[in-house]
């Protein structure tokens, strides 16, 4: 065997106990590291798909991300004019259906076309505002998980009434309503129309079954008063990350604003983003404090063997090969404990999956676990990069001893 | 006249610090081929100083130790640890055999570093070692297990090794009684005759210094001009 590598294993055998216990540190290191990287982006991957399942990808609006310039500034650019009007621009895409079929072209998705507005509920006495939207049911399971997500009914059943409608179940609980129901929808413009409800969704997204109404694209229309109304494509994409550079290029092609889910949520991916460098920073402080057990470790059995390692070079063993005798003592130290951490951090997966839990964002029951090679490498990296660390800093010490020094003072 | 093994030209060692220190001073002293050499004076002389020094662990503050012809003054640690593994077996007045290892193990551990045998003729020349001291039956007992006697036996079979042509002995029955003083005593002096190695021991013994081919004292960090005797 090895030299390096007898003396490293001797020293590591014959200190069980000191071993146990810097293995100890690891294991408990790597696996709650493991444990809440599974937990944090479990959850948030979870929260993501449940987002994006119950939204467009990228959803298509008549607006223009720039306001339009008014007449009178067109005309006369170096006066500047106040409570002017501004022209009166009819809502609603011009020739939806050849911008639609333009998208189709290349689009790697599917897209529709829906009506947005915004409306009144009212059943009794209660009124609640809600978005409702206009859809053809026959395209909408291309873009949308909505058929799937029926809790009572199916979109096709917005086809058996006139004025149909399909309410979030948590919408149609506060307003008291259930399938079989009728209440009244009202916008800001056009007339007050009486719907029956056919349906009730469930997304698992409380802001989504809170607040949405969908209709066929025509009650939409009527109830905001104009016939031919789309002000809005709903865009579902093959990959979803590509979201955002589709969305850039249908805005450049059609000069409408369209909006991927990761700028309509960019907050909340910003607040996972914090909580990643939050989780990141105490997995790494949770590593760092395993690799203070280790550097005690090394130290303490550099200086138990100061003697011994001053025999090894009076008998002409060199530095480095001293240095590298108690850094691969670390590293097996730090192999070891990373091995029974990636064990515990699985076996903690399991045991925080099992633990039922109740979110008020959405409707999981328990605790969502990514399991990832990608947590096990990297909490197994940063483990074994610290022990290494942890063992050099003491074995550069123990090297650098001046055998004569030792040996005077032992004689 | 044939090269020295090893000599001192004009060695000094002074320890530097507020009040400098000086261990030895102008030593010049020359060790040939299969002399067997004690080192005397009385307890802080020198003595143990020169033997660091003539043992590279040291380096003198002035002056130059030659080994095998070779300045060792201006070498680096790598090579001076590389001339020690090679060339000069050490044995101390306390064993010093690694504790965790067996006596199997702390006789090859030079061999191992050495890497010019393979482990099974480390393990072949081990044994052979230990048995022809008389230890044949303790290969696989740790250090803790053997007698004080029996220790520095299994410290001499480490000195020897990787076939040192020097072998240095810093006191090396300081701490045993007179029976094993004796074995000890009778094997250094037989790998001195037989071997043609050289060995040179640290004593405050002169009984046993008696029993070398020469006899240099040392006083003040000096050699004692008036005792360099031949025996």
């Amino acid at each position: 065997m090895n030299l390096v590598l007898h003396i490293a294993l001797t020293h590591v055998i014959s200190r069980v106990r000191q071993t146990l216990v810097g293995v100890m540190g690891i294991a408990t290191g790597v696996g709650c590291s493991i444990m809440m990287a599974g937990l944090m982006e479990g959850s948030q991957i979870d929260f993501i798909r449940q987002l994006v399942d119950s939204i467009p990808h990228v959803s298509v609006s008549d607006e223009k991300r720039d306001p339009s310039v008014q007449p009178s500034e067109r005309h006369f650019a170096s006066v500047q004019f106040h409570n002017l009007s501004s022209e009166t621009e009819r809502r609603g895409f011009k020739n939806p259906y050849a911008v639609l079929a333009d998208l189709e072209e290349w689009l790697p998705g599917a897209v529709t076309p829906s009506v947005q507005t915004k409306a009144l509920l009212r059943s009794g006495t209660r009124d609640t505002a809600a978005s409702l939207i206009g859809i053809d049911p026959h395209r909408e399971a291309h873009v949308s998980k909505l058929a799937t997500q029926m809790k009572a009914g199916t979109l096709d059943s917005l086809f058996k009434a006139s004025n149909a409608v399909i309410l979030g179940d948590t919408l149609a609980e506060r307003l008291g309503v259930g399938v079989g129901s009728s209440i009244t929808l009202m916008a800001t413009s056009g007339a007050p129309i009486l719907a029956r409800i056919v349906g009730l969704s469930h997304s698992g997204i409380r802001q989504i079954d809170d607040n949405q109404a969908v209709t066929l694209i025509k009650t939409a229309q009527v109830l905001a008063g104009k016939t031919a109304l789309l002000n809005e494509f709903r865009i579902r994409v093959d990959d979803v990350m590509s979201s955002r550079d589709i969305a850039a290029r249908v805005e450049k092609q059609t000069g409408y604003k369209a909006v991927s889910w990761q700028e309509a949520h960019e907050d909340i991916l910003s607040a996972f983003q914090i909580r990643n460098v939050i989780m990141f920073m105490v997995v790494g402080a949770i590593l760092l404090v395993a690799s203070f057990g280790t550097y005690n470790i090394i130290s303490t059995i550099t200086h138990e063997k100061a003697r011994d390692i001053a025999i090894m070079k009076s008998l002409g063993l060199r530095e480095q090969t001293v240095r590298r005798i108690f850094v691969l003592e670390s590293a097996i130290i730090g192999v070891i404990g990373i091995f029974f951490g990636w064990l515990l951090g699985y076996a903690l997966c399991i045991i925080m999956g099992l633990i039922e839990f109740k979110s008020f964002m959405t409707d999981m029951t328990h605790l969502p676990i990514l399991y990832s090679p990608r947590h096990y490498a990297i909490a197994g990296g940063v483990a074994l990069a610290s022990s290494l660390l942890a063992g050099f800093l003491p074995a550069r010490k123990a090297a650098s001893v001046q055998p004569v020094e030792i040996i005077r003072g032992a004689s | 006249m044939t090269t020295p093994l090893i000599e001192t030209k004009n060695v000094t060692r002074t320890l530097a610090g507020a009040v400098p220190v000086t261990l030895v001073k102008n030593i010049d002293f020359a060790v040939q081929s299969g002399e067997f050499i004690a080192i005397t004076g009385p307890s802080g002389s020198g003595k143990s100083s020169l033997m660091y020094l003539l043992g590279l662990l040291d380096v003198p503050s002035e002056g130059d130790v030659i080994l095998l012809g070779e300045s060792t003054r201006s070498l680096d640690e790598n090579r001076r640890a590389a001339l020690r593994l090679a060339n000069i077996g050490f044995v101390f007045q306390f064993h010093f055999l690694l504790p965790e290892f067996t006596v199997l193990d702390n006789v090859m551990l030079p061999m191992q570093a050495l890497g010019r045998l393979t482990t099974a003729e480390q393990r072949a020349r081990a044994s052979a070692l230990l048995a022809s001291l008389g230890l044949a039956n303790h290969i696989n007992k740790r250090p803790e297990q053997l007698s004080g006697g029996e220790r520095q036996r299994v410290a001499i079979a480490r000195a020897l090794a990787n076939e040192p042509a020097l072998i240095l002995a810093d006191e090396p029955t300081g701490n045993l009684d007179t029976a094993a003083s004796e074995q000890v005593i009778t094997i250094l002096k037989d790998i001195a005759g037989s071997d043609q190695r050289s060995v040179i021991i640290v004593t405050h013994d002169l009984s046993l210094a008696a029993r070398a081919n020469r006899r240099v004292n040392i006083i003040d960090g000096q050699i004692d001009s008036k005792i360099v005797s031949k025996n």
